[in-house]
């Protein structure tokens, strides 16, 4: 009896230090990424300092570099592709839980999954050989002729129709992010006990005002959790945006129709011709800084789920 | 089946005639006659599964969120058959209110979770919504306990609180009826209490449709008791007769605890 309780608890004590060994590896992991990043991009931080975050600046042959322009394309892009996406997903997941017909619900939920199963070249390449050409020749004019004419948020919209540029690299991201955000989105109105849902509808409110004022505020850490989960693979999406953002190290205006270039693609662009030294070093430093923006992105989720927290007191979640 | 005869000289705010129910093919409801009277609270009880909380989902046609469920007979309120398809079923909802099982406030502030339901159908300025939710907590009894954290959220009250919060959200939009289904289930017995003594209190102003699976908390707040079994209504009459001397074996049966 004793011999085996003693077995018990060795093989709990085992247990508990394999487990806490895994989490501390991906912790010292992490730790690792951070200071090799920093030791690899440290000729960059020291010529550049500051400057470099501000800096447009990106000469290989005269070494001189900035990172601004990649920041700003890799912002932009991310920022336009949540933009769009988030009330598509909203949508997609307010039919499919609240709307479709039942017998609807599951191979349409199915068809959305598989859209993020889809490799991220896929998109690149269907970007760059069918819509970019598509949206420089029908819909860049008509965004032209339209939102281009307004005072202000016109000069967003201006410039020749390339086709390719922030906007379009913007709009790819976004459909990328669709199935992600939906689904995330789909599983947690899911969660919804049907009586809470029933409580508002037995008052007399109408779906949209059960979803806007129950399902929503009931569900808001698993939305904001899809829609960070989107945005990071916003931020970190290489392929598609080196296909389709037009790889321009130059920030002439602030037109969405420019050519620009992201973190990533500048990344996945230059660095197998990268020479060793301060060009290597630089290109470090920008994944520093990605490293750093998905941080803050992060950090900052977690801040405003707080202060919801404090505010509407808790939810199941 | 004495169900025309049991009740003399009251009001009916609810008829229902020849009513089935159905859950997809199955028939889960099967011809109901029986009045709601008004001003009374009418329990419904019955062994799991016997209709009891569908025929309730039929009087406010929550059961139109579900696919496949469907009525059929007369349901009648404020003269409309409401089973009709072209029934305003935000309008019969804001006459029709309900509290479930389990409390389910809303993810907002105890002051919300009773304006919500009103902003819904009333503009009221910020005065006369301020009177209607101190009215309606009143009138849920909750009043007294929350008057000081209004703006705090109603999850945060104790599970029996929480139910009250419910029934002033319920109270709140001025329902004609209020369907109550096993409202105190989940709560403990001086909860369970507090709500029964507020049953007597509401049915001055509202006419109550009560389901519970407790016998004694149907003899104890309600006028008027329909027992059903298997999606029948057996017996409906005073609840102080068909306790004392029910006429139908089966209804004899289940209050004496042969069934059930």
């Amino acid at each position: 009896m004793s011999h085996m309780q003693a077995k018990g608890k060795l093989a709990d004590l085992l247990f508990f230090n394999l487990t806490r060994t895994v989490a501390f590896i991906t912790l010292s992991l992490l730790g690792g990424i951070v200071i090799s990043l920093t030791w690899s991009a440290w000729p960059s931080i020291e010529k550049f300092g500051l400057g470099f975050l501000t800096s447009s600046a990106w000469n290989p042959p005269a070494e001189d570099f900035g990172a601004l322009v990649p920041i700003y394309g890799t912002i932009v892009t991310s920022l336009i592709a949540l933009a769009i996406a988030l009330p598509i997903s909203f949508g997609i997941a307010l039919f499919l839980t609240e709307m479709a017909p039942t017998w609807l619900r599951r191979p349409l939920g199915i068809a959305i999954e598989l859209l993020a199963g889809i490799p991220s070249i896929v998109y690149g390449i269907w970007g760059l050989l069918v819509f970019a050409p598509f949206f420089g020749q029908h819909v860049q004019p008509l965004i032209a002729k339209t939102l281009g004419k307004l005072p202000v948020v016109g000069s967003l919209f201006s410039g020749p129709s390339l086709g390719i540029g922030i906007l379009a690299a913007g709009i790819i991201l976004a459909i990328m992010i669709i199935p992600f955000i939906a689904s995330v989105m789909r599983d947690v109105f899911e969660l919804v006990p049907p009586m809470l849902k029933e409580s508002c509808y037995g008052l007399g409110g109408t779906t949209w005002e059960t979803v806007s004022k129950v399902v929503l505020p009931y569900t808001r850490v698993g939305v904001i959790g899809g829609v960070m989960l989107g945005l990071g693979r916003a931020l970190g999406e290489t392929m598609a945006v080196t296909f389709v953002i037009g790889n321009a190290s130059l920030l002439g205006n602030f037109s969405l129709f420019m050519p620009g270039n992201s973190i990533t693609s500048a990344l996945a662009n230059e660095f197998a011709e990268a020479s060793p030294g301060l060009y290597t070093a630089a290109l470090v430093e920008l994944g520093l800084i990605l490293f750093f923006i998905t941080f803050v992105v992060l950090s900052l989720s977690k801040l405003l789920l707080l202060s919801m927290e404090k505010q509407n007191g808790g939810s199941a979640h | 089946m004495p169900v025309e005869s049991a009740v003399q000289n009251q009001t009916p705010e609810i008829s229902i005639r020849n009513l089935n129910f159905y859950y997809g093919k199955a028939i889960a409801l099967k011809n109901i006659n029986l009045d709601i009277y008004k001003g009374k609270v009418t329990a419904f009880i019955g062994p799991s599964g016997c209709g009891k909380s569908t025929l309730l989902r039929t009087i406010n046609r929550m059961y139109d969120l579900y696919p496949g469920q469907y009525a059929e007979g007369e349901l009648i309120v404020a003269g409309k058959n409401i089973l009709d398809k072209n029934v305003d079923t935000i309008d019969l909802r804001a006459k029709v209110g309900m509290v479930f099982q389990k409390p389910t406030p809303f993810p907002m502030s105890i002051y919300e979770n009773i304006a919500f339901g009103v902003r819904m159908h009333e503009k009221l300025t910020r005065n006369e919504m301020d009177d209607r939710v101190e009215w309606a907590l009143t009138k849920a009894a909750l009043w007294n306990e929350v008057k000081d954290k209004l703006n705090k959220p109603g999850t945060g009250l104790s599970g029996g609180q929480q139910q009250r919060l419910c029934i002033a959200r319920g109270v709140a939009v001025k329902p004609q009826v209020l369907l109550l289904d096993e409202p105190t289930s989940a709560l403990d017995p001086i909860s369970t209490m507090r709500i029964e003594d507020l049953i007597h209190e509401l049915k001055r102003e509202f006419t109550i449709a009560i389901v519970t699976h407790n016998m004694q908390q149907a003899a104890r707040v309600s006028d008027y008791t329909a027992y059903m079994y298997l999606g029948e209504l057996i017996e409906f009459g005073k609840t102080d007769e068909l306790f004392i001397k029910p006429q139908d074996k089966r209804t004899e049966d289940y209050i004496t605890g042969r069934v059930g």
